[in-house]
């Protein structure tokens, strides 16, 4: 009978938490920018002319219909021969960007065309810029419909970032992968690491429901 | 000495390609026997199967696949069991799309509306009776564009068992990337193989949403 040993594990405890802690920078980080490439490709999918919108459903789809893995291959060892030769950790940032604009792109752009024509056409009427229609009567109601996907959207970011780690970007599962590779005791490693990755999707649920709470007070015109 | 990347590591690559849709095919497989029963499970009257159901969902909803894979890896090796990538493999995307499916289907047999269950035990029709005759056939109809379209996410998931040691599409693209060097070529063959995988089922089940959605809007 296999004998359970996690003190080695909880030994070096802290190494993971500082895995765990680039772990949840990556994600945020990759959050944020990838959800203004979201917003921008929205914009110019929903209103762009016909070639930028091409360029963008190209886009998505190339995305959409790869493996994160090949993704980050790509940009981690074949982008070097065309383009600058990117540290671990910024090709996974860059991978995630990447990855998450095509699927945020879709979610906004639903939010986008949820909002009445009506709506726009009274913007235009009060005489407000084709950037203040667009912030405030076009993105602020579609962000709030649509936060519900973006929420579990950005939780799959952040379960998907454990990917980069073999790049050797050195994130929570990669402190895992050296952990195990020092203690042998794989079994304890990995289901420690599974609980803290289990910890933080809890985690981020809640604060975005927190989030939603405080930001989304207002009541629907509805 | 580098190989160079040529014709016949080509087909090497597009051959690999039969392991993954294998490993797709059989994950699915598993996985929509599990997920039918984790469906029934959360749906069902008794509130420990309710409880169950909802909690091996939230499991594998709420950790990487990478960790699964390596829990089944390395559990099957402290189990005794042999290591074996192949097996390790499949039981792993097996439960994974197990509680996808099995979430994505419950929502479809509650999508079936009310009264049709209840038209049933109004008929006499059982548990067994209802679900097979009444509920399931109107909850497949729903269930069909989602379904396919978790199918393009399992497929993309498979990629993933290259970490334990699976040779199928990516890892056999590793292999012949650090003998060719020439990573644009090789992993540019791989992600157009996965995209040609890929995009033709996201096409049928765009189109099947798009046409459910037009039959359900009248």
């Amino acid at each position: 009978m296999y004998e359970f040993n996690f003190t080695p594990v909880l030994a070096s405890f802290d190494q993971l938490l500082i895995g765990a802690w680039l772990t949840v920078r990556l994600s945020c980080a990759a959050m944020l920018i990838g959800l203004v490439v979201s917003i921008i490709c929205a914009w110019g999918k929903t209103s762009g002319p016909a070639i930028v919108r091409a360029v963008i459903d190209g886009y998505i789809e190339i995305i959409r219909n790869t493996p994160f893995l090949v993704q980050i291959f790509f940009i981690y060892f074949a982008m070097p021969s065309f383009g600058p030769k990117l540290s671990p950790n910024s090709a996974a940032l860059l991978a995630l960007v990447v990855n998450f604009g095509a699927y945020g792109t879709e979610i906004i752009r639903a939010g986008i065309e949820s909002i009445h024509k009506g709506q726009v056409e009274a913007g235009w009427a009060l005489g407000l810029s084709r950037l203040q229609i667009f912030r405030y009567i076009v993105m602020k109601p579609a962000l709030r419909t649509v936060y519900p996907a973006l929420t579990s959207q950005f939780i799959y970011l952040m379960l998907n970032t454990s990917v980069v780690s073999v790049i050797s970007a050195d994130d929570l599962a990669a402190a895992g992968n050296d952990l195990q590779s020092a203690t042998f005791a794989s079994f304890e490693v990995y289901i420690t690491v599974t609980l803290i990755y289990f910890a933080l999707s809890i985690g981020f649920s809640a604060l975005f429901y927190a989030v939603e709470k405080m930001a989304f007070k207002y009541p629907l015109s509805r | 000495m580098i190989r160079v990347f040529g014709w016949n590591e080509f087909l090497i690559i597009v051959v690999a390609a039969q392991w993954t849709i294998a490993l797709s095919a059989i994950a699915f497989a598993g996985g929509s026997i599990g997920g039918l029963l984790i469906a029934l499970m959360r749906v069902s009257d008794v509130r420990a199967f309710r409880l169950f159901a909802t909690g091996f969902i939230r499991v594998f909803q709420g950790t990487p696949l990478l960790m699964q894979l390596f829990l089944v890896f390395f559990g099957m090796n402290i189990s005794g069991f042999a290591i074996n990538p192949w097996i390790a493999a499949t039981i792993a995307l097996a439960l994974h799309a197990s509680a996808f499916l099995g979430e994505i289907w419950r929502g479809c047999i509650e999508a079936v509306p009310k009264g049709q269950r209840e038209a049933a035990t109004a008929l006499g029709l059982r548990y067994y009776h209802s679900m097979r005759h009444v509920i399931l056939p109107q909850a497949i109809r729903i269930a069909v564009a989602p379904t396919v379209g978790f199918l393009v996410q399992l497929i993309k998931g498979t990629s993933l068992a290259s970490i334990i040691g699976f040779t199928e599409l990516t890892r056999q693209g590793q292999i012949i990337n650090n003998a060719t060097f020439s990573p644009f070529l090789v992993f540019g063959t791989v992600a157009v193989i996965y995209f040609l995988l890929c995009w033709p089922l996201s096409l049928v089940a765009r189109r099947m949403e798009t046409r459910f959605s037009r039959a359900t809007a009248r």
